[in-house]
């Protein structure tokens, strides 16, 4: 009886449309990531007067392709002492914590096709931020599973100054976004958006709470100058010390689509999102609605794209910090400075709506 | 010691200052450092397709000479293999038969002749010692190979082509160095 029920009152064109959309949004993401591999790689040759790849494909295009085949075709070695379960779950995770932050992003308004309204958007939450912050705290599982299940004492170590890392960043992160919500008035990234589309971009509004932001989301990447995590160098790798094969490929990948979703998550908070030009009405440009949500679109994802390109030329630029620098940055200068930039905000933004006390 | 260039500079260890501990006027240079690399030249060559020139008096593979008749000039007298500092350098005499020579330009030749390249360390003394203009490094390197023996070159992997029927191949393997009949 209940099940016939949902059957009439189940919209079947909804279900297809989300199902088709969160196969675009992921294949987007997963492609995005495969050629960032090959993007850091160019950036970082020709940041260093080298060429980077250029052999397989035009310009090397295709090496993604090439490295994909290498790392499938490598020997899968679990260690004899590992704990299996965890070990195989470890990569699973973090692939997964990466990509599920994508079905919150507005990645474009609403393409009209036929008599149907399509929102670019797989799920509008109303509380769309703390889905980001939650899902971003559960990456710390995939490195802190990996690095506990290889039973390897370099990888434990590597996985806690990952973990430590990891929740003391979050705090300067969800400090800074708080001010970011004081000025927008909600946690849907979809209201933030459209409130930036008309006061123009959260930038020109909060940029201490960006700077904040940036670097915290730099920290959470386990990005260089915060990649203590890996430290190849220092840690022979970290925490996927002891992986090999695709269960390596799937953590590497991981770092790549939370680089990819963090620019995203930063464009869309501070950047205007799908938002074209700030401080003007796109709506007045006389165009079609639907090419001007493919506009947005690109507008997205070419400040996506600067996103990931600075996250690159970061990383080539600057050397990694020492494990107290990063936690005296982190607990002693990151923190009170959100906390100021959150009781100005609260400030000014009572006065706007109240006045000044009598 | 006396510095050798004026760029030493003393290490600064006073405390950092507001500025310097903001970190971030300092990223801020090292990026636009960085950032301008991207319009630099950049000096790769991209080998297979590409190579360096090699200068004139380049050391490189080593090439049995022939005379203006296409002869071969050895005669297996070993003083190559003496001066060799190396000992990578083996050879067999023989004596020439009658009717042989249009092939070997005086009566005694190297019936074989072989130089190991992993032992070789390119220093040219053999072409030195060499009385007979008959021994020359030329300018190419010894290619890659996969197993030892591949690195032994025998006397017709040496021998350089003959000036009279292969004359393009010849004065590609000739080079700047090798001394030709031309030049006497």
């Amino acid at each position: 009886m209940t099940f016939s029920l949902l059957a009439i009152t189940l919209d079947w064109g909804l279900v297809l449309e989300k199902f088709l959309l969160i196969v675009v949004v992921v294949s987007i993401s997963l492609g995005f990531a495969m050629y960032s591999t090959y993007a850091e790689r160019k950036v970082a040759g020709f940041l260093q007067d080298r060429l980077g790849p250029n052999r397989f494909g035009w310009f090397g295009l295709l090496q993604p392709i090439a490295d994909a085949i290498k790392l499938f075709a490598k020997e899968d070695i679990i260690p004899n002492k590992a704990n299996k379960v965890l070990f195989v779950l470890g990569p699973g995770l973090a692939m997964l914590a990466a990509l599920m932050t994508s079905a919150v992003i507005p990645w474009g308004d609403t393409l009209t096709i036929g008599d149907r309204v399509v929102s670019l958007q797989i799920a509008d939450l109303n509380i769309g931020m703390l889905y980001v912050f939650a899902v971003v705290a559960l990456g710390v599982y995939g490195v802190m599973i990996g690095g506990w299940s290889s039973n390897n004492k370099f990888s434990l170590l590597a996985a806690i100054r990952g973990a430590s890392q990891n929740i003391s960043y979050e705090l300067a992160m969800g400090l800074s976004i708080i001010a970011l919500v004081f000025v927008t008035g909600s946690l849907s990234l979809k209201d933030i958006v459209v409130s930036q589309q008309t006061i123009g971009w959260n930038f020109f509004l909060q940029p201490l709470g960006f700077l904040l932001f940036m670097i915290c989301a730099f920290a959470e990447c386990n990005r260089t100058p915060f990649d203590l995590p890996e430290a190849e160098n220092e840690l022979n790798f970290g925490y996927h010390q002891e992986y090999s094969s695709m269960k390596l490929g799937f953590y590497l990948f991981a770092e790549y689509i939370n680089m990819f979703i963090s620019s995203v998550i930063m464009s869309t908070l501070y950047f205007g999102g799908y938002d074209i030009l700030p401080f003007v009405d796109e709506t007045k440009w006389g165009l079609d609605s639907n090419v001007l949500t493919l506009l947005g679109f690109g507008a997205l994802m070419i400040k996506t794209v600067f996103f990931v390109f600075f996250f690159m030329w970061v990383r080539w630029t600057i050397p990694r910090f020492r494990y107290d620098q990063l936690m005296n940055l982190g607990w002693k200068k990151l923190i009170p400075l959100a906390l100021i930039n959150m009781l100005i905000t609260a400030a000014v933004v009572l006065y706007l709506q109240n006045g000044w006390p009598k | 010691m006396q510095p050798l260039t004026n760029r030493s500079k003393q290490v600064d260890r006073s405390p950092m200052t507001f500025s310097e501990k903001l970190y971030l006027p300092s990223i801020a240079k090292g990026m636009a450092i960085t950032f301008s690399h991207l319009f630099k030249k950049r000096p790769t060559i991209q080998y297979p397709e590409q190579t360096r020139p090699f200068s004139q008096v380049f050391r490189g593979l080593h090439v049995l000479n022939r005379d203006e008749e296409g002869r071969e000039r050895c005669t297996a007298c070993g003083l190559c293999a003496v001066a060799c500092p190396a000992e990578a350098i083996t050879m067999e005499a023989a004596e020439r038969m009658d009717g042989e020579e249009n092939l070997y330009r005086e009566e005694k030749y190297a019936a074989k002749y072989e130089i190991n390249m992993l032992r070789c360390i390119f220093c040219g003394l053999c072409e030195e010692a060499c009385p007979k203009d008959a021994i020359y490094l030329s300018e190419t390197f010894a290619p890659a190979n996969f197993n030892r023996q591949g690195f032994i070159y025998n006397k017709q992997e040496l021998l350089i082509p003959n000036p009279l029927t292969e004359k393009e191949a010849y004065e590609k393997a000739a080079g700047g160095r090798v001394r030709k009949p031309v030049n006497e």
